[in-house]
């Protein structure tokens, strides 16, 4: 790792472009217009489509169902800034949950459970932090390995058991509203903490030796930054809103079960890769975190209205993150080389792969409507 | 980690430099480690020493053995393909579909046709990472949705049961003409065929010079984008390959068919020694790390584990043998240099 980092350190030109922006405002750049427009975009075509769309109440529960994915968002655009992954994160989500329950099941008071559960997942935290930081392994490695580790101790907590009957005061964190008003508790919460997460990134030294370190680690170590204990800081904190994510989804179901929050981690890095953040690290910003959770949450909200299956919905959602790569990319490169000259094997080439993808696509529907209409 | 990459492309030239003595080092390590599993397991229950379990613990491996050699050809590239899970689902349900309608079919042409589905599932993957410039993880990340997407399209939530496939089929996995389960069998030729292609052939070295580093490849005259494009077609095409074995052993094809399988490839090739940084792996470590993902689950059913922490166990097993295997090789290189 240390040898490639030393190779890989980017260009000096386009350091400025990585480095924190000076105001808000002009943090506000491309990609993020970019995110507000396909939000106008999906909530026109949704309102055309759909009549519920614009219901307050609807539009207030949906909100509730993408906190906990926001909340582990936070903590990893910080981590996906410093170039590493968490993918543990929902993992860890269902372990907190689950020893929360356990307890609970117990006879032990709600609230000492909740706080305990919160330690056992910024543990956690720490344990990714102190493999990924200390000694030093590849961050996929450690949190692939704790990724099945944290899983396994919640189906070791509970079993094939559930936790139930949680009381209404604690309920309220996952199914309550502020003030009576429309606006979940759990919606506040994120928005306090993504305010919060956002100044730490873009206005504090902390913030910007993240993107120091996602930038070339080796040259922001040699400059007498502590590398290694800012990244166990991270994962800790990641470990931590894991956990708090954990608390808020078991008390919206008001249950909790072994496999809670199951695959949660690959939309959270979904959501913070759509907001522009790179995955090689050095760059991206908490607002464009934000926004492509809340894209994600409006067009799985107006799929879901249209009954269209959840599984189904990953199409979409696969294809826009796909999408939100390639097309700038391929804009990228159409501008510089100032109009295509297309050779003629290229052509060819682009020709068969056509061909196969149609053949594909054309067995592809043969075959399932032989089957669904001969049942 | 240190010297690891600069010694890589050596060892693309020849076989007997640093790397290489730590390559063998690091495979005697996770033999060491499976050997003493092996006799702690067989003192706790006598049972696991037998023929019969280890035949088990073959047949319950060679799916796994078979896509783990593909993830491995993608890391060595420094890349990763997620969606390998997904990719087994839609093709093995769309070849239940096509052998439910046509029971009557000689059993080589499912086998055929998915990995012809696996081909084109993993060239769309290749496209979009050496042509559209999306980072491997990304790109994958995305058709692991759009792919497990397709399965739900496809079947309507329906699924596909064993009454519905003919025995001819079932026992294309199970069969024993040849003394082993035929898809021992299947994952031993698929393994020296990697191990042939990645040692003897010029493609399969460019892959290792890719892998460990990608611009000194392109000066060399390779190809990278070829290579790139080839290792998630060939990642597809024995996905696709394990799909028709998957549908056969476990008789059915579901829409969560091998739902989080891309994981435990990885972990079977991490575990193995494929550094995760690109340009190392071999057929044998990768075939041991799978050998210890079947022997752990195995022997912490007969050990009578209970099965709700048995992932917790396997787990906690995956990141011992990670964080040895590096405790290990720093102190080979402290001693070396």
């Amino acid at each position: 790792m240390k040898a490639e980092a030393v190779t890989e350190s980017k260009p000096s030109a386009r350091i400025s472009e990585f480095a924190p922006r000076r105001s808000f405002l002009a943090s506000f750049q491309r990609w993020e217009w970019m995110l507000v427009g396909l939000i106008l975009l999906d909530i026109v075509i949704n309102i055309r489509l759909s009549p519920h769309f614009l219901d307050a109440r609807n539009l207030s529960r949906t909100s509730s169902d993408f906190m906990e994915i926001g909340l582990m968002m936070l903590p990893m655009v910080f981590i996906i800034i410093t170039g590493n992954i968490d993918l543990s994160v929902a993992s860890n989500m269902g372990m907190s949950a689950s020893f929360m329950g356990l307890l609970h099941n117990l006879g032990v008071n709600i609230w000492v459970a909740a706080v305990a559960a919160l330690l056992l997942g910024t543990l956690g935290g720490m344990l990714n932090g102190y493999l990924v930081a200390r000694v030093k392994l590849p961050a996929l490695v450690v949190t692939l390995g704790t990724y099945a580790f944290f899983r396994g101790i919640a189906y070791g907590f509970l079993g094939d058991q559930a936790a139930r009957g949680y009381p209404k005061a604690f309920t309220y964190f996952g199914q309550g509203k502020v003030f009576d008003s429309l606006l979940p508790f759990s919606v506040a919460l994120f928005i306090v903490l993504a305010i919060l997460f956002g100044l730490v990134l873009h206005r504090t030294t902390f913030g910007r030796y993240l993107y120091a370190i996602g930038n070339n680690e080796n040259a922001t170590l040699y400059s007498g930054v502590p590398v290694a204990r800012i990244k166990f800081i991270i994962y800790t904190l990641s470990g931590f809103m894991a956990a708090l994510a954990g608390l808020i989804l078991a008390a919206r179901f008001g249950s909790t079960r072994p496999d809670i929050g199951t695959g949660l981690e690959l939309a959270v890095i979904t959501a913070a890769v759509l907001g522009g953040v790179d995955i090689n690290g050095g760059k991206g910003t908490m607002l464009g975190a934000v926004l492509a959770l809340f894209l994600i949450g409006l067009m799985r909200f107006g799929m879901g209205l249209l009954n269209i299956q959840g599984q189904v919905q990953g199409v979409v959602i696969g294809l826009l993150l796909i999408l939100s790569i390639l097309i700038p990319g391929i804009a990228q490169q159409v501008s510089l080389r100032k109009g295509i000259q297309i050779h003629g094997r290229s052509a060819l080439a682009a020709l068969v792969v056509a061909a196969v993808f149609l053949i594909f696509f054309l067995f592809f529907f043969w075959s399932r409507a032989a089957v669904i209409a001969g049942g | 980690m240190t010297v690891q990459n600069p010694p890589a492309i050596q060892t693309s030239v020849s076989r007997n430099g640093l790397l290489w003595t730590l390559i063998r080092f690091r495979e005697a390590g996770i033999s060491l480690f499976i050997l003493l599993l092996v006799v702690a397991v067989t003192l706790r229950a006598p049972s696991f020493l037998t023929v019969d379990n280890f035949q088990d613990i073959l047949l319950n491996i060679s799916i796994l053995a078979i896509v783990a050699l593909a993830q491995t050809m993608v890391i060595i590239t420094h890349g990763i393909d997620l969606s390998v899970s997904s990719m087994i689902g839609l093709v093995a349900m769309m070849v239940a579909f096509v052998v439910k309608q046509y029971p009557e079919m000689p059993v080589i042409l499912p086998v055929l046709l998915g990995m012809a589905l696996g081909a084109v599932l993993g060239s769309f993957n290749g496209l979009i990472i050496t042509f559209g410039k999306v980072p491997p993880i990304i790109a994958t990340l995305g058709t692991l949705s759009i792919y497990r997407g397709l399965v739900f399209f496809y079947s309507q939530g329906t699924w596909i049961n064993s009454f519905e496939l003919p025995a001819s089929f079932k026992l294309l996995s199970k069969g024993t003409p040849l003394g082993l389960p035929n898809m021992v069998i299947i994952a031993l030729f698929v393994a020296v065929i990697v191990y042939y292609f990645l040692n003897y052939t010029r493609t399969g070295r460019d892959i290792f010079a890719v892998g460990s580093n990608p611009d000194a490849a392109q000066f060399a005259g390779i190809r990278k984008q070829r290579i790139t494009f080839l290792v998630y077609l060939i990642s597809g095409l024995l996905s696709g390959l394990a799909a028709v074995l998957w549908v056969s052993r476990f008789e059915s094809a579901q829409t969560n068919t091998a739902l989080g399988f891309e994981l435990q490839t990885v972990a079977a090739s991490v575990v193995g020694g494929v550094s995760i940084s690109g340009g190392v792996g071999t057929v044998s470590g990768v075939l041991l790390g799978a050998l210890l993902l079947g022997i752990i689950q195995n022997s912490l059913t007969l050990i009578r584990i209970s099965p709700f922490w048995q992932l917790a166990a396997q787990g906690l097993l995956i990141l011992i043998a990670v964080i040895s295997d590096k405790w290990i090789l720093s102190r080979v290189e402290r001693t070396k240099t």
